[in-house]
């Protein structure tokens, strides 16, 4: 199933080494719609503690449906997903500790930006007062600090996505899930907001997982790409980035970089039948 | 008027576009925003005056403006009663719309087999004209003013209701998800996202039901055929009527007019109030 390592020898980065525990294990799942549509079948994969994974794919692979499996937002049809080392709450169920990203920024526009990132753990019964540490530390996290008091509204594209992702980063999650983040944000915006959030992976080895349709963004900051094909949503590869960090402009324009890169769009491109009207 | 002399600002036009970068009106047209108003209703009236003056127009048919003031002024203690009624009226009709329409369309929110029961109800609520079922009210009410009151309250009800029912269905689906992953209650939801979801259409619902509700306590009044002292506006124009009082017709009529356009006035300033920091309706755009 999966491609042998490139054979560029690249030093092995601190990030990279952390995995080993598995965090997260989806085993055999399968997901059908009502109306027949089979979005996911028999995926497999374990995720460790401290790994970058881009689930990469064309759209109607499957890859945000197991990203909404992940995170518990509706069941798979068959197969199971385990969390090995979190607890379990009194119904039995995992406590996940996640923080979930979605494409939109899917903020609530009648609150403010402050209102915003305190929604989780208001949520969980934090008043105003308990949670300003938090809050303003997850502003400060992505550099809106300045705009706790800002609506929605009155913020750029961009700068709503770093709310999100504050939100998303407030209850200190252990894995962090991104579906397309930065789909909709022109490329200027997209590369800085893909520097930002490879420094805070850097900095606090959370493990993420990261759903994308881009090539480029997936090979720049993940440690492991799992590669998917539509009709059925399905895995069909896997290619484990080794290039060091901190990555920066140095390695998006160095050939071990476009090595990654062609070897990830073959796969995408082998997949792809000669019956696929794209 | 002191904005007079703010009449020349406005000659200028480089000072319109230079202003309002902030989203705010230049002064001058703020200005310009009250005089072009209260110069048409003087012209108006001055029309009217004219007409009546000039032609002849007999007091029974069509008052002078100064004839349906001096009514107003003589008459104000019959009139102000009787718009007294009518507001009570009114209020407390549309008092309990609100509450009664917000608290059916969180409770339809809540469970799709109770709105699938109940919305037949309401479509017939609403479809029934509220004249045609008066005469059963009447008989049924313990009183007139109760009578009139369920009337009103009738045709008050179904906008707050439909409106704030299509708004709490209407919810970002992300954020639904957001909250469900959070491990949000249903009251949190509810509390947090789908009530703050529906206030703009709550809002449009409410300047509607405002002003259907004073409409519907007229009509239900003329419908009831009530008289006497506890009567509202709607009883002295149609005793003005028939007596040929008509200047006392019309300084009642003006009452309703006010009050309508005051509700209005409210409840869009209110809408304005509670949406601006938000809402797409109430921000201004400049192209």
């Amino acid at each position: 199933m999966s491609t042998t390592a490139p054979n560029l020898v690249v030093p092995h980065s601190a990030a990279s080494a952390a995995h080993g525990r598995p965090i997260v294990r989806l085993d055999h799942i399968s997901k059908t719609f009502s109306n027949g549509t089979i979005a996911l079948k028999d995926m497999s994969l374990t995720i460790g503690e401290g790994e970058f994974v881009s689930l990469l794919g064309p759209s109607g692979c499957g890859k945000s449906t197991a990203l909404r499996i992940i995170a518990g937002l509706g069941e798979a049809t068959t197969g199971r997903v385990e969390w090995p080392t979190m607890s379990h709450d009194a119904a039995g169920k995992p406590e996940r500790e996640i923080g979930f990203v979605f494409q939109e920024p899917t903020l609530m526009p009648w609150a403010t930006v402050f209102k915003n990132v305190w929604l989780p753990l208001r949520l969980h019964g934090l008043s105003k007062t308990a949670a300003r540490e938090r809050v303003m530390a997850a502003l400060e996290m992505v550099g809106l600090e300045k705009f706790a008091d800002s609506y929605p509204r009155e913020l750029s594209g961009g700068m709503k996505m770093r709310v999100s992702i504050a939100r998303a980063l407030v209850t200190r999650p252990r894995v962090l899930l991104m579906d397309e983040p930065f789909a909709a944000l022109d490329e200027i915006t997209r590369q800085k907001l893909n520097d930002d959030l490879l420094r805070l992976w850097e900095q606090f080895g959370w493990t993420i997982v990261f759903v994308t349709h881009s090539v480029f963004e997936s090979v720049y900051l993940s440690s492991r790409i799992v590669i998917m094909a539509a009709r059925p949503g399905r895995v069909i590869d896997e290619l484990s980035v080794d290039a060091p960090h901190p990555r920066g402009i140095s390695f998006r324009t160095s050939t071990a970089y476009s090595d990654y890169c062609r070897q990830a769009s073959e796969s995408l491109l082998s997949a792809i039948g000669a019956n696929d009207h794209l | 008027m002191s904005s007079m002399d703010q009449t020349s600002v406005a000659a200028a036009p480089q000072e319109e576009k230079v202003a309002s970068p902030g989203g705010g009106i230049a002064p001058s047209e703020r200005a310009l925003r009250i005089i072009v108003p209260v110069v048409m209703l003087v012209a108006l009236v001055g029309l009217w005056e004219w007409y009546t003056t000039a032609y002849n127009v007999p007091h029974y048919i069509l008052p002078g403006p100064d004839l349906v003031a001096q009514s107003m002024i003589n008459d104000w203690p019959v009139l102000s009663q009787a718009l007294l009624v009518t507001l009570k009226i009114t209020f407390a009709a549309l008092g309990i719309a609100l509450v009664g329409g917000v608290l059916i369309a969180i409770l339809f929110a809540q469970s799709k087999w109770i709105e699938l029961a109940l919305s037949p109800y309401m479509v017939i609520l609403q479809v029934t004209p509220v004249v045609a079922v008066a005469p059963l009210i009447l008989i049924y009410a313990p009183s007139t003013q109760a009578a009139l009151l369920i009337c009103a309250w009738l045709v008050a009800f179904f906008p707050v209701f439909s409106n704030t029912a299509q708004g709490l269905k209407s919810t970002d689906h992300n954020l639904l998800n957001l909250f469900e992953l959070y491990g949000a209650s249903r009251w949190q939801t509810l509390i947090h996202l789908k009530l703050p979801a529906a206030l703009p259409f709550f809002l449009a619902g409410l300047r509607i039901a405002g002003g259907l509700a004073l409409i519907a306590a007229v009509v239900a009044e003329f419908a009831a055929g009530s008289a006497g002292a506890g009567s509202g506006l709607a009883f002295r124009i149609l005793e003005s009527q028939y007596r040929l009082n008509i200047p006392r017709l019309f300084a009642a009529l003006l009452l309703l007019c006010g009050t309508g356009v005051a509700i209005y006035g409210v409840t869009s300033l209110l809408s304005h109030l509670l949406l601006r920091r938000w809402h797409e309706s109430a921000i201004r755009r400049e192209n």
